[in-house]
């Protein structure tokens, strides 16, 4: 699969604190429409204001919005490269290189039943998922997970695509405890898996997916340099030896992958 | 416009600006962004006589201006870019310069025959900053005796243009870049990356897998320019300059300390059309101060 990928001056729409760690930037391109871009693909955002972040940071593609012409990105503070993104100002120049990697293999019937798992800001990726999966006429399930309430993001948006279910570690909303702890998980039966999140969260719901012999695709967040398979600096042990996460990922079907689930 | 045409032994290339290997792939990925024959050459990915797995992750740790990066020479062998990379190149209009590693002077030599009977190859790139199992783990670039060997094997097997890539990581790169002139390189180009370390304070470990990694990017251009400029002074055939170059006044640096051409690698990671700017920077750098041709600045800082 190979799409045109841009470099594009963006301007930043809005710029929303949604926790004290989290950032919601939405971006149009003012000369163009934006191109066309698939859940689970990210953009190599640059970091102008901080100059100790030299490279750019990969970042999902959380949204699209074609009726505003907008692209958003959900930032989590981690260091300094997140820390000067989440600190932009509305009308700033966001200058991105876009849409990068393969996005989530949508399922080929209407009624499979489809649940996203997504822990912290590995949720990022999964609204677009939702949307584009509603678009084709099916409607999934949300497992989402965080530290606590607070730490739960855009859940109003993801209730309009699907149900929602939420499992928090300290018990502030939904359920107590990790999301592979959740009730749905062992009541409900599902034909496909979508997981985004921390590795730990990932491999776990990796793991409950093989022993249920569900189908199951991860997003992975391997470090980057160029984020266009030139440099061979993010690669992941695969069945096919070491590959970038940036060209044949960031999205994994698990028989690729040599976890140990 | 000023003439930016230059050459390397022989080699003509459109304008001084080459891509550095392993940081452009093979020219392919950079296709959306840049007009591949537009650049004056495109030194691919390093490439061995066997596969190569690389080294595991992580292999990258940004670092103040600039990055450390571990690949390990992952490539799939000399075979697989004859049969199945080559033929992809061969008919886009510039000049694919392979870079060529190994672990023993017969490795080298054998891939660098493999390549020289690719037609639309013009020259080869040799990489001796690599590690040698053979001699005990030390690189071949690191020693005048090692460098010879590597050249002189490779010489005897290929005919064209023979680039040879020095280590910035030795007391004396004049020595070593005059002892590959004598075995018969046609130019050099350097610098290749600076051994580095990066260590997580918070977590305690190290943050690449093997420990250590070659340091690219701005932070190392003044160590480049001074090699390039040393080694432009001492040696006779064409230098190619590179090592932290971002735009085009650091390549016009790199041109007037001595480089006949430069190479861009890091660069293109943070920007991936920089390369065309740069090379619209030099003209306009050329047109600023009245020169016709870029061959005019070459060596120009005594
Ligand atoms: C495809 C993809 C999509 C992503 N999507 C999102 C998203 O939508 N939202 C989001 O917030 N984040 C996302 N991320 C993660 C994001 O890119 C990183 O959090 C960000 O690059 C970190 O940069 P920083 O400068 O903030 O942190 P840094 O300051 O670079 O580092 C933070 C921490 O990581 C450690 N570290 C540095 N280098 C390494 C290394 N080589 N190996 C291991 N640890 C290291 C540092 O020591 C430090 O502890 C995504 C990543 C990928 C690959
Ligand atoms: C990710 C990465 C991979 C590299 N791989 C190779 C290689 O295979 N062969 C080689 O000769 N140099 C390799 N280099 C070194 C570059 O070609 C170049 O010499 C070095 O990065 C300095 O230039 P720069 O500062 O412009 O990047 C690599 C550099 C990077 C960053
Ligand atoms: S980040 Fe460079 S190959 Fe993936």
């Amino acid at each position: 699969m190979t799409h045109r990928k841009y470099i594009l001056d963006l301007t930043l729409t809005a710029v929303e604190q949604l926790n004290e760690r989290c950032a919601l930037l939405r971006a149009t391109d003012p000369t163009a429409p934006l191109p066309p871009m698939q859940a689970g693909q990210f953009a190599q955002l640059r970091v102008d204001n901080s100059p100790h972040a030299f490279l750019r940071r990969p970042i999902s593609i959380h949204n699209v919005d074609r009726e505003r012409n907008e692209v958003w990105f959900l930032v989590q503070i981690v260091g300094k490269g997140t820390k000067g993104l989440a600190q932009m100002k509305c009308h700033e120049r966001l200058n991105a290189v876009l849409p990068l990697g393969n996005g989530f293999t949508l399922p080929e019937r209407q009624t499979e039943r489809v649940l996203l798992v997504g822990g912290g800001v590995g949720v990022a990726p999964l609204l677009l998922l939702g949307k584009q999966l509603s678009e084709r006429g099916v409607r999934p399930t949300f497992l989402l997970g965080a530290r606590s309430e607070k730490d739960l993001l855009q859940t109003e948006h993801f209730r309009h695509y699907g149900d929602l279910h939420v499992s928090t570690e300290d018990g502030s909303l939904g359920e107590r405890g990790f999301v592979t702890q959740h009730p749905l998980m062992h009541e409900a039966h599902f034909d496909r898996v979508y997981v985004c999140g921390p590795k730990p969260m990932m491999v776990a719901v990796a793991h409950w997916a093989k022993s249920g012999n569900i189908w199951c695709e991860v997003s992975l967040e391997n470090r980057m340099a160029c984020g266009i398979g030139a440099c061979l600096c993010c690669v992941e042990d695969t069945s096919e030896g070491h590959v970038c996460v940036c060209t044949e990922g960031p999205v994994f079907n698990i028989e690729q992958l040599k976890w140990q689930i | 416009m000023a003439n930016l045409t230059t050459d390397i032994a022989g080699l003509r290339l459109r304008n001084p600006v080459m891509t550095a290997s392993g940081t452009f792939g093979y020219g392919t990925e950079y296709e959306d962004f840049v007009p591949l024959e537009q650049l004056g050459g495109i030194i691919v990915k390093g490439t061995t006589l066997h596969p190569r797995q690389g080294n595991p992750y992580p292999r990258m740790a940004e670092t103040e201006g600039g990055m450390l990066n571990c690949v390990g020479l992952q490539n799939r062998g000399v075979d697989y870019f004859c049969q199945h990379i080559y033929p992809q190149l061969r008919d886009i209009p510039t000049n694919f310069i392979v870079n060529v590693s190994g672990n023993a002077p017969e490795d080298y030599a054998e891939c660098a025959a493999r390549i020289g009977e690719l037609e639309a190859i013009p020259a080869i790139e040799l990489n001796i900053s690599c590690p040698n199992v053979k001699h005990g783990g030390m690189a071949f670039g690191t020693t005048v005796e090692g460098a010879q060997s590597v050249v002189r094997a490779v010489r005897k097997a290929y005919g064209k243009t023979l680039i040879v890539k020095l280590s910035p990581n030795v007391t004396d790169i004049v020595a070593i870049a005059k002892a590959v002139e004598d075995e018969g390189a046609d130019a050099v180009s350097l610098i290749n990356t600076l051994m580095g370390m990066a260590i997580d304070a918070e977590k305690r470990c190290r943050l690449l897998s093997i420990g250590t990694g070659g340091l690219s990017g701005p932070a190392v251009k003044p160590v480049a320019l001074r090699m390039v400029w040393q080694v432009a002074h001492a040696v006779g055939i064409p230098v190619i300059g590179l090592g932290g170059i971002v735009s085009a006044t650091d390549a016009v640096e790199f041109l007037l300390a001595g480089a006949s051409a430069v190479e861009i690698g890091t660069a293109n990671f943070l920007d991936p059309a920089v390369t065309i700017k740069v090379i619209q920077g030099i003209n306009d750098y050329l047109e600023r101060h009245g020169f016709t041709s870029v061959k005019e600045i070459i060596g120009l800082c005594e």
